[in-house]
């Protein structure tokens, strides 16, 4: 019989080699006579580790990383199919305390299935969740993900539940379900690797939606920067049309629900919601006005549910083991879990899927090891390029939404990137800026104009140029920009400007104690 | 415009003409297949979408992934997003700007490589990450993008 290698096909791995490594193991095996066969599977989220490959054994999967393609044939030599003492042997996988530690329900298959295999999905309790919604009235739906405590995990976090119901209460002959897959935010990756190393829960996650509110169509909007989960989306929603997982009556119920992957073009800001509603009827990503709530009046006039990847993914594993199961993982009115990505100047990078609750010392020092430099990590980013900078003397805050927003930061994705003592804040600030300058659709007058002024204004803190007085431009412009802005992008760029100025404002060229906001 | 690129511009556009919010979806079939969405092309995308020439040319600048100039033979985008940046990236960026002798947005005397910036390619727990046409590099080093950056401008 021959035995299964797992070599990842999730684009970390690629951008290490995994292809060159899985065709070093092909040729190999070919010329020793090895009966193997290669399973492409996701990543298990050890990137430092990548590429990381796995052989099935009877004591469970054993993984070995990272592995060159100069290493297959030393491994082929000490014959690590049937399990060596090679330098690069971790151990059996499950048992890593990395993986061992952490809560994986919306990551529960990814690393461990072969993506685009239905039957291996579903051999690992995928389509519980659909079947047991196609049993349910649609009120009944919402009402479990609603008592799940569920909330949007693209960053807003509004209660899913919510959203779904006023898209069920709307009575229109058509109804849209968007996925919002424009993952922007530097430091995030897990929509990529939900998309890349499981894309049926994704797939699942939307029809069940789409039976909630009565939507028939739905449409995953994908960053053009991906496209490896292009390919495997695709692939797995023509296997599931061909399954009868999709398309007309589905698994005979009579409901139906089709999907379409349409490849976004670039643009930051078509991850706020309107704006994505726009690029998705083929205009200019500009942001519109609320009301009305898409919600209400989203894609092409009609009810539009917009949710997150990680969002959608979670539904189907709440339908299948209830609302309480995943309830009562989490703190606070943050229930469940989150997956966190690990990032920047980080030794442990990767994916880390948490109940809420766990503080960003464990993560940053238990799970990441500390810094990648070996350097004091000084800084962190938590939520994308519109999140806060946080100082070392924050980190024992709690993941939590409410927690974070005490301290004027925000969860936002999920995505931590981490800065050694050599980062310069001030920069960190006046990129903050320039992001919003390159990245504003151009609608509202603060975001348009005040981002581009904010960074002539930093040069100046930047070369020395009237620091205190400087400063009290930053923050009155801050201001407008806060209070003035139509979306997130301009109104939460003073997130980034002023967690910087405030805790490091050494860095700005003043003395702490004269720059208290 | 040349002939061959006029006519399966054309089939494009008649594939996606019926399609809601077809226009990004053509745009991008177009630019896949020759490299950018030449001016001479909003008129007649215009004509079959119901949308005037300034819709077109707006939507096509609008977009960073759109280009209305043919790129060189690849394409070298380099992250410049926070987590890269706390990596290195901008050590990688004066790398490819001396090596290639051009800016953001530019092309290579030798037409080999446009490059570009990008803000994040989701690659960030193995930062700094570059993206070479449409292959992915983690944990790049100056070194590294040299030998990417040399063997694109050895191949066609």
């Amino acid at each position: 019989m021959s035995i299964k290698v797992y070599i990842p096909r999730d684009s970390a791995a690629l951008s290490m080699g995994a292809d060159q490594v899985a065709m070093q193991i092909a040729v190999e095996a070919a010329r020793r006579g090895a009966s193997v066969e290669i399973v492409r599977n996701g990543s298990r989220g050890m990137h430092w580790l990548e590429p990381m490959i796995e052989v099935a054994t009877e004591h469970g999967r054993v993984a070995y990383g990272p592995v060159a393609p100069e290493n297959v044939a030393e491994l082929f030599d000490c014959n690590f199919l049937y399990g060596c003492q090679h330098h690069l042997l971790l151990g059996i996988t499950d048992e890593l305390p990395w993986l061992k530690n952490q809560e994986r329900l919306t990551f529960a298959r990814v690393g461990i299935t072969d993506p685009v295999s239905l039957e291996d999905y579903i051999a690992h309790d995928g389509y519980r969740g659909l079947s047991r919604a196609l049993s349910m009235a649609p009120a009944d739906i919402v009402q479990e993900v609603t008592e799940s405590g569920l909330r949007g995990r693209g960053g807003a976090a509004f209660p899913t539940g919510i959203k779904w119901n006023t898209v069920l209460g709307c009575e229109a002959e058509q109804k849209y379900i968007v996925c919002n897959a424009d993952e922007g935010d530097s430091g995030t990756f897990s929509d990529r690797m939900i998309m890349e190393g499981d894309p049926f829960v994704l797939i699942e996650g939307m029809t069940i939606a789409g039976l909630a509110v009565g939507a028939t169509k739905g449409y995953i909007y994908l960053r053009s920067e991906y496209p490896d989960a292009l390919l495997t989306l695709n692939e797995a929603i023509d296997c599931a049309c061909k399954n009868g997982y999709l398309g007309d009556n589905i698994l005979d119920s009579g409901r139906s629900f089709d999907l379409e992957v349409r490849r976004a073009a670039g643009a930051y800001v078509c991850g706020e919601e309107t704006s994505l509603l726009e690029s998705l009827e083929g205009k200019r990503g500009l942001v519109r006005f609320k009301p009305p709530l898409p919600a209400i009046e989203g894609l092409f006039g009609k009810p539009t549910v917009v949710n997150n990847v990680i969002s959608l993914a979670s539904v189907p594993i709440i339908l299948d083991k209830g609302a309480t199961f995943y309830k009562d993982y989490g703190m606070g009115r943050s229930r469940g879990t989150l997956p966190i990505q690990l990032a920047g100047n980080i030794k442990h990078g990767g994916l880390v899927e948490k109940a809420f609750g766990i503080t960003l010392r464990e993560l940053l020092y238990d799970f990441g090891g500390g810094s990648a430099s070996g350097r004091p990590i000084r800084a962190v980013q938590v939520g994308g390029p519109l999140g806060a900078y946080l100082p070392e003397s924050q980190f024992d805050t709690p993941l939590d939404y409410e927690k974070f927003s005490e301290l004027w930061a925000v969860l936002g994705h999920g995505g931590i990137v981490v800065f050694d003592d050599t980062v310069d804040m001030a920069k960190m600030a006046r990129y903050a800026f320039e992001f919003c300058a390159v990245e504003s659709c151009g609608k509202c007058t603060p975001c348009r104009i005040g981002s581009t002024r904010g960074m002539e204004v930093m040069d100046k803190i930047i070369t020395g140029n009237q620091p205190t007085r400087h400063i009290e431009l930053v923050r009155d412009l801050s201001d407008t920009l806060l209070n003035g802005s139509l979306c997130a992008l301009g109104g939460m760029t003073p997130y980034p400007v002023l967690s910087a100025l405030n805790h490091f404002p050494e860095d700005f060229g003043v003395d702490a104690s004269k720059t208290a906001a | 415009m040349e002939a061959t690129n006029f006519s399966s511009i054309q089939t494009h556009i008649d594939q996606y003409r019926a399609t809601p919010g077809g226009l990004l979806p053509l745009l991008h079939a177009i630019q896949d297949d020759i490299g950018y969405i030449p001016e001479e092309s909003y008129s007649p995308i215009g004509k079959a979408l119901n949308l005037s020439v300034a819709e077109v040319h707006g939507v096509v600048s609008f977009y960073h992934h759109f280009r209305s100039q043919p790129p060189g033979r690849h394409v070298l985008q380099i992250c410049r997003a926070e987590s890269c940046q706390a990596m290195g990236s901008a050590e990688l960026e004066a790398c490819a700007k001396s090596r290639l002798q051009i800016d953001y947005h530019e092309t290579s005397a030798d037409q080999a490589v446009t490059l570009e910036p990008v803000y994040c390619l989701g690659n960030c727990s193995l930062s700094p990450s570059v993206m070479l046409n449409e292959k992915i590099h983690g944990r790049v080093s100056p070194e590294k993008l040299n030998s990417l950056i040399q063997a694109a401008r050895d191949s066609k």
